[in-house]
């Protein structure tokens, strides 16, 4: 049995448009009114991660600091709690997006669960020195959620690039 | 001799170098953000980018609530009218009261030269959401520097203390809650003029007395008003209710525990008050008061 689980497609390129699209979308789903729910999952880590891995010539530190430090002054969180933990996990997802594509949809996910797990916990690490509440174990819950996610997410956001433009019987794609 | 690689190769810094700038930019963020409080206008400018991502997600919530309010039946709304009018009722006797004793009161703090305590300003203010942030207990509402809120303006509903302002954007406003593990409030209790700090409690929605002696006179189902002291709230807000009093002999201090008067998860509409500024100005510092010669000052500050 080969690693190489499943055929590979060929894909697109992907489009730059389409991945700010995707990542503010994310923004404005962990933006909306939750009342105090707990546990939910942090979307924008995931659909970060997700282009990190596929794309990480385009997607970097840099731009993972700047959505955490967005999500920070829109909760009013601690500045630069977010940008901390994303820029680690940009930098993780990068490192290991050569190892990560090579496993079936949901091995990845078991991947994007340690990465996911380990930036909550760094959050937590920085709160909790800066003097707040430990939130109760439901606050990892949300990891679990979105790692969950992560094989329904890659199908949705990599349908642009499956998508040939003009259809010819004896192309690949 | 040193290689170089063609430019359409070259990807920049390495992945460590940039995760270590990132990182250390984010840590002084932080630090200057939980000590300093020098990271507010960064914040503000990085919240007006934000904000319009905010009125997206605020959208789906608001026109159910629009969509809601026009299937309201009329049957309920006369029910309502019927219940307001008897409660308006109800209050105007009250209200009659309360006018007499005003005037009464006036007269009486004029007589004791006492400051007059001049009527409030104070703003309707909507709760937006509640942050997302689960390490704090705050809530965003929809009135800020625009519409002239201030940091430090105590924010109450119907039932007492909800609050207190401590961020301001243009367009919104932060509002700590009295439960937050960060937030201290001056109190009252009503039976005996006790006066306290209370904590808030952090996670569980309550309120914590701390540093009151094992043997002070505070008894369950005592209320707790603010005292007026600090000059920020008004006095004679309710705050708390004792709802649980632990007495341990191996402390000094009780632990007493209390639950909000106020709403503080439900209500949606908040009043925000001005501050009071009739405040007598701070004492100032002299170096005659501080009674040590300049000399050995300079040497304990070089240490």
């Amino acid at each position: 049995m080969s690693f190489y689980e499943q055929p590979q497609r060929i894909l697109l390129p992907a489009k730059v448009g389409y991945m700010a699209l995707t990542l503010v979308l994310a923004l404005v789903f962990n933006l909306l009114p939750w009342r105090g729910v707990t546990g939910l999952p942090d979307m924008v880590a995931l659909v970060l991660t997700f282009w990190c891995v596929h794309q990480p010539r385009r997607m970097g530190i840099g731009i993972a600091w700047f959505l955490g430090l967005v999500m920070d002054a829109g909760n009013g969180a601690l500045l630069g709690q977010h940008a901390f933990a994303y820029a680690f996990l940009a930098f993780a997802a990068v490192s290991l997006h050569r190892r990560i594509l090579w496993f079936s949809p949901w091995r990845q996910a078991a991947h994007v669960l340690v990465l996911l797990l380990a930036s909550q916990m760094l959050m937590l690490a920085v709160r909790l020195v800066a003097g707040g509440v430990f939130p109760g174990l439901t606050y990892f819950a949300g990891a679990f959620i979105a790692a969950a996610l992560w094989p329904a997410a890659s199908f949705v956001l990599l349908l642009p690039q499956r998508r040939a433009e003009s259809v010819d019987e004896n192309r690949p794609i | 001799m040193d290689y170089q690689p063609p430019p359409f190769f070259s990807r920049g810094p390495a992945p460590v170098v940039r995760l270590g700038f990132f990182v250390c930019l984010a840590v002084l963020l932080m630090v200057l953000d939980a000590r300093f409080r020098y990271a507010e206008s960064l914040r503000q400018v990085v919240a007006l980018l934000a904000y319009p991502l905010q009125r997206v997600a605020l959208a789906p919530g608001d026109l159910f609530g629009a969509a809601a309010g026009f299937f309201t039946t009329q049957v309920s709304l006369k029910r309502e009218n019927e219940q307001l009018k008897a409660k308006q009722l109800q209050a105007a006797n009250e209200l009659l009261t309360v006018g007499a004793l005003r005037s009464e009161n006036a007269q009486l703090r004029r007589l004791l030269e006492a400051r007059e305590r001049l009527p409030r300003e104070s703003t309707l203010a909507e709760i937006l959401y509640q942050g997302r942030d689960p390490f704090s207990r705050k809530v965003i509402i929809d009135k800020g520097r625009q519409q002239g809120i201030q940091p430090g303006q105590p924010v109450i509903d119907d039932l007492g203390v909800v609050g207190q302002v401590t961020r301001v954007y243009p367009l919104l406003s932060e509002v700590t809650l009295i439960t937050d593990k960060e937030q201290r409030t001056p109190v009252q209790v009503v039976r005996n003029g006790l006066r306290a700090i209370i904590y808030g409690g952090g996670d569980r929605g309550t309120l914590e007395l701390t540093y009151i002696a094992t043997n002070a006179d505070v008894l369950a189902d005592d209320v707790l008003v603010t005292s007026g002291i600090d000059g920020i709230y008004p006095p004679g807000l309710p705050v708390a209710k004792v709802s649980r009093i632990e007495q341990d002999a191996a402390y000094s201090f009780a632990k007493i525990t209390c639950m909000p008067t106020a709403g503080t998860d439900q209500n949606r509409q908040v009043l925000v008050l001005s501050r009071e500024m009739n405040l007598p100005a701070a004492p100032v510092e002299t170096e005659s008061v501080a009674g040590k010669p300049p000399k050995q000052k300079r040497s304990r500050s070089r240490e």
